[in-house]
């Protein structure tokens, strides 16, 4: 069943992709620092360099957090709709095969957030 | 001449039949089909509307009688706890950020439920069911009435109180209350019945209101005290609907039994997402606390929703599937959402705060397994950066849940350092969701929850800034618009109590109520 309706019902998507005005939905999570309580969306042209996000968007986002400073980001994993992923930080968010409404999270070994807290 | 004949008195009995059952009438000219259209669409089959036991013998003059009385007594109260002042009476005015929650999130839910009984009581075909939902419907809004009234008398003097029915259909956090109600108005009656009716009025209503009505008494709120005792006689009433018209449902044909058991698996996991608000104001919120979420929880749902669920299992009825996550999640749940709340602070109509060392101690002695390990430490460090003067506030949005519509706060089941994502593509659309429950409830109707006005993805689309908006204009500042279309004080509604107006005006006023200078 798709609806439980008196009549044939379609509903009508709110969030497609031609709503955001030229750009697409991205969500990022850092795992392990839940000082951040929920992953972060963010509107973004789909030909944004990946590399922007990490160097010029998330410091705003994230940089309150003292684990921030200490990323290695050489040894940073990430995933992509739960699976392991690696981005190409030259190349845009379409050329990485990031879609609208893609979820994608970073871990960064060796850091657990406040007193190993995973805050 | 005339003789005076006197009356002969209607027993009980006859007066009941005559006042209610026998209002109805068939339909000659056009069929009951027409009359009654949503009666059969969501499958639920009744044979014999005579069957339906009526819950309670009242009859409408009755029930003018016995409200009528209560509102005598009711608005006398709140009229000498207005004159005396008795709001400087309060525990401490962290006490009213938990009253401002009440009226923007639980206020207008009341007067949707007048709506939703409003509509049920139309839409059934058996007359005593349609009495029955006529009177709770307008129980319903008379609790929306009271509470408006007695809350007023705070909107005199404290900040967030000045436009609750204008934040509901927008602020970001009331998406939650008012997609969950929008979802149960908008189903069937009798899935409305199992949704507001039982699952909520039945199984979680105690949770909602004795956290609520012992918490204004524990912290000498004695107008909210005083909405509550007197909506409590009606929510017995409710209570008791609410079973019954599931018990009718289900003896009438056992093809009833899995549509129902659906309709409770969504309703309870959809109830207990709405009440994780109450669970952090009562953890958190009220300066003198009534008992721990998770003591409320183990009394109000695993002891008495457990002898429920025992005794409509000679139905096939089973406990709900969510109940063991919900088991798991009751050691977090209220920190996890105060936090989401301090993050989001500078977004709402009330104050955020850190707790005390006192009430991190009790916080501790209520939740050994996890207040220390997982979020004191968390807590600890906003607070010291609080007194640095870098109070917290996330910067960025968050990702939401489509069908609950709360941030994507919730951790994995078992594993509370883990954030649970759940996702599915349908018909191209990627969709998202803080569990697996929010995601079946997902699809089973996709085509409903695709249409979910998700205040983040909103503001990212430019449908919440104030009309004539230029976005586009030098130095636009989203954020700001943001509160504007909210119509909220930035400065004086939101952001961090210490320090705010609500907490220097109460110190100075109680201070004037207390002493000569």
């Amino acid at each position: 069943m798709q609806v439980a309706a008196v009549k044939d019902y379609v509903g009508v998507p709110r969030d497609v992709v031609d709503n955001f005005h030229g750009n697409q939905l991205v969500f990022i999570g850092w795992d392990d620092h839940l000082m951040f309580c929920a992953p972060l969306a963010f509107p973004f042209p789909p030909t944004l360099r990946f590399g922007d996000i990490v160097e010029k968007v998330l410091p705003g986002a994230y940089g309150y957090h003292p684990d921030w400073a200490k990323i290695d980001w050489s040894k940073v994993e990430w995933m992509k709709s739960g699976e392991p992923w690696t981005p190409h930080f030259n190349r845009s968010l379409a050329e990485n095969g990031i879609g609208h409404k893609d979820a994608i999270r970073f871990r960064t070994p060796g850091l657990t957030g406040i007193q190993g807290s995973c805050s | 001449m005339d003789m005076q004949v006197p009356k002969k008195k209607l027993g009980l009995k006859e007066r009941y039949t005559l006042m209610t059952r026998d209002l109805a009438w068939d339909t000659t000219y056009q069929p009951k089909e027409k009359v009654y259209p949503y009666a059969d669409y969501e499958g639920i089959r009744i044979h014999d509307w005579d069957k339906w036991e009526d819950p309670f013998r009242l009859t409408m003059d009755a029930y003018w009688k016995y409200q009528a009385e209560k509102e005598r007594k009711l608005y006398a109260i709140i009229d000498a706890y207005s004159q005396s002042n008795g709001h400087l009476g309060v525990t401490d005015a962290r006490y009213l950020n938990a009253i401002k929650i009440f009226l923007t999130a639980v206020t207008p839910l009341e007067h949707m439920a007048h709506r939703g009984f409003a509509h049920a009581g139309r839409a059934f075909p058996g007359a005593g069911a349609r009495v029955a939902c006529q009177m709770q419907a307008i129980d319903e809004m008379r609790h929306a009435q009271t509470q408006i009234h007695s809350l007023s008398n705070y909107n005199k003097y404290y900040n967030g109180f000045h436009d609750f029915t204008h934040m509901y259909d927008r602020v970001w956090y009331l998406s939650v209350p008012k997609s969950f109600f929008d979802d149960a108005i908008t189903a069937g009656p009798f899935e409305f019945m199992v949704a507001v009716g039982f699952s909520f009025e039945y199984v979680l209503t105690n949770l909602l209101f004795v956290p609520f009505v012992s918490g204004a008494a524990y912290n000498g709120d004695m107008g909210t005290m005083t909405f509550g005792f007197s909506a409590q006689s009606d929510e017995a009433r409710h209570m008791t609907l609410g079973l019954e018209c599931i018990k009718f449902i289900l003896e009438q044909d056992p093809a009833n039994l899995p549509i129902v058991q659906r309709w409770i698996d969504k309703w309870c996991w959809r109830g207990v997402r709405l009440l994780s608000i109450v669970a952090m104001m009562m953890d958190y919120m009220l300066p003198k606390r009534v008992m721990s979420w998770k003591e409320a929880w183990e009394i109000y749902f695993e002891e008495n929703g457990g002898a429920l669920f025992k005794d409509l299992a000679r139905y096939g009825i089973k406990m709900p599937a969510c109940a063991e996550q919900i088991r798991l999640e009751k050691d977090h749940l209220s920190h996890q959402v105060w936090a989401t709340f301090y993050n989001y602070g500078g977004a709402t109509d009330f104050h955020t705060w850190m707790p005390t060392e006192d009430e991190m101690q009790w916080l501790s002695q209520k939740y050994p397994d996890t207040f220390d390990t997982y979020y004191r430490p968390r807590f600890e460090f906003w607070r010291e950066q609080q007194e640095k003067g870098n109070r917290f506030y996330n910067q960025t949005l968050p990702m939401l849940c489509q069908t609950c519509q709360i941030p994507m706060l919730f951790t994995e089941p078992g594993d509370p350092t883990k954030i649970c994502y759940r996702e599915r593509t349908y018909k191209g659309n990627k969709y998202h969701f803080c569990s697996d429950h929010c995601q079946h409830i997902f699809d089973n109707e996709p085509e409903k929850y695709v249409q979910a006005w998700l205040p983040v993805n909103q503001i990212y689309q430019g449908n919440c800034f104030p009309e004539g908006t230029d976005p586009s204009a030098p130095g636009f500042d989203p954020l700001a618009a943001v509160l504007e279309y909210y119509r909220l004080n930035i400065g004086r509604d939101n952001g961090e109590f210490e320090g705010s107006e609500d907490h220097r005006n109460f110190e100075a006023w109680r201070g004037m109520a207390k002493r000569n200078d």
